[in-house]
């Protein structure tokens, strides 16, 4: 597989050795996914696996949220597919899914209980705000990726703050806005494709 | 807490919610969780299956568990109709979203080098990092403004990004920090 030219500061990308490693990477990275799995992705699979650089992390992510469906399952699959096919991309979902599973309707059974402690309340707004830090970091160490953006890092940047006004601030549907916003975007990029 | 879900759906009421979620997949474009309002609206509203807190602490149950959020689905689907509930929701949410992703990907990358697709993710590339600073906003918008624990909460949310950027730590520190910290009553 044909990679994105690595930076100078990406060293060469590393490949799953079988789908077996897929599923407990996946696995791994889904139990330390509190609040979210996506901050968790990124240093995984970028960071410490080095399966993708982060401007191909990106560019999938960049897919997985325009297809419908959750978007870190739709990344497992993407990179599960690109590995090892249709086996990659189950043992990547079963790997973030079946654990996280068992456990999440263990605690729908004892949630009833344990909601009322105040202690545990606390630990889990901790954890909250925790994991709300660490979906903004992810997004700054992709921030990155922009300057080499074929629309220039000033107008990706530009479209970068738009959509952040328009959804966090004015909470637009995110359907309008990839729609909108996004094709404008797309078609700026197609034209300056030479 | 007698039991875990109130009601015994017939067969049809089954069929009728495992569509409901296969219908929603398809639209469910930046995660499942868009599509909660109108989970909501068949679930509580229209079939009074559950009542509005099991709604809303089924999906907190799910934020608040390690994995990935789409898992309240799951619980959704356990306090509807228990077991089968949770795998009618489930694959109702996943099966539709699944085949679309995968035969939408390979499409794409038969042509990864044509202009179109180049042209697509690199517009979208920013929207996409615009994104995911709105997530992590919102995502802290309710701990932010809630004033008995603000600048605590703030505090954290701070931090959490500061040693992102600077050390390659696992993620995995911060949140037990965030586990003690919140335990103590800081946040």
């Amino acid at each position: 597989m044909s990679a994105t030219p690595a930076a100078p500061d990406e060293p060469a990308l590393a490949q799953p050795a079988s789908p077996a490693e897929l599923f407990f990477t996946f696995n791994r990275l889904a139990l330390q996914g509190f609040g979210g799995v996506l901050a968790i992705a990124q240093h995984e699979l970028v960071e410490r696996q080095r399966w993708l650089t982060r401007q191909q992390f990106v560019e999938m992510l960049a897919l997985s949220q325009v297809l419908p469906g959750p978007n870190v399952i739709n990344l497992a699959l993407m990179l599960g597919d690109r590995f090892f096919g249709w086996r990659g991309a189950l043992a990547a979902m079963g790997g973030m899914m079946l654990v996280p599973l068992a456990i999440v309707l263990v605690l729908t059974a004892a949630y009833a209980e344990f909601s009322r402690i105040e202690i545990v309340a606390g630990a889990l707004r901790g954890m909250g705000a925790v994991a709300a830090g660490l979906v903004i970091a992810t997004a700054f160490r992709l921030m990155g990726t922009l300057r080499s953006n074929r629309l220039g890092l000033p107008l990706a940047a530009a479209f970068s703050v738009v959509t952040f006004v328009l959804i966090a601030l004015l909470r637009w549907p995110l359907v309008g806005v990839l729609a909108g916003l996004g094709s404008l975007a797309i078609a700026i990029a197609w034209l300056r494709w030479k | 807490m007698s039991a875990w879900f109130h009601t015994t759906l017939s067969p049809a009421d089954l069929f009728g919610l495992l569509v409901q979620f296969l219908v929603l997949s398809l639209f469910a474009i930046g995660g499942a969780i868009t599509t909660a309002p109108d989970m909501h609206r068949y679930i509580v509203d229209e079939h009074h299956w559950i009542t509005d807190a099991q709604f809303t602490s089924s999906i907190a149950i799910a934020q608040a568990a390690p994995g990935p959020n789409v898992l309240f689905v799951a619980t959704l689907g356990w306090s509807v109709a228990g077991p089968i509930g949770a795998a009618i929701t489930l694959l109702g949410t996943l099966l539709p979203s699944t085949l679309l992703t995968l035969s939408a990907t390979r499409w794409g990358a038969r042509r990864k080098d044509s202009r179109f697709v180049r042209a697509f993710t690199t517009g979208l590339t920013p929207l996409t990092i615009g994104l995911l600073v709105a997530t992590g906003w919102l995502l802290a918008a309710p701990y932010a403004t809630d004033r008995a624990h603000a600048i605590g909460a703030i505090a954290l949310v701070a931090v959490t990004v500061g040693v992102m950027a600077r050390t390659k730590a696992s993620p995995m520190w911060l949140v037990a920090l965030g586990a003690v910290v919140g335990a103590l009553g800081w946040v």
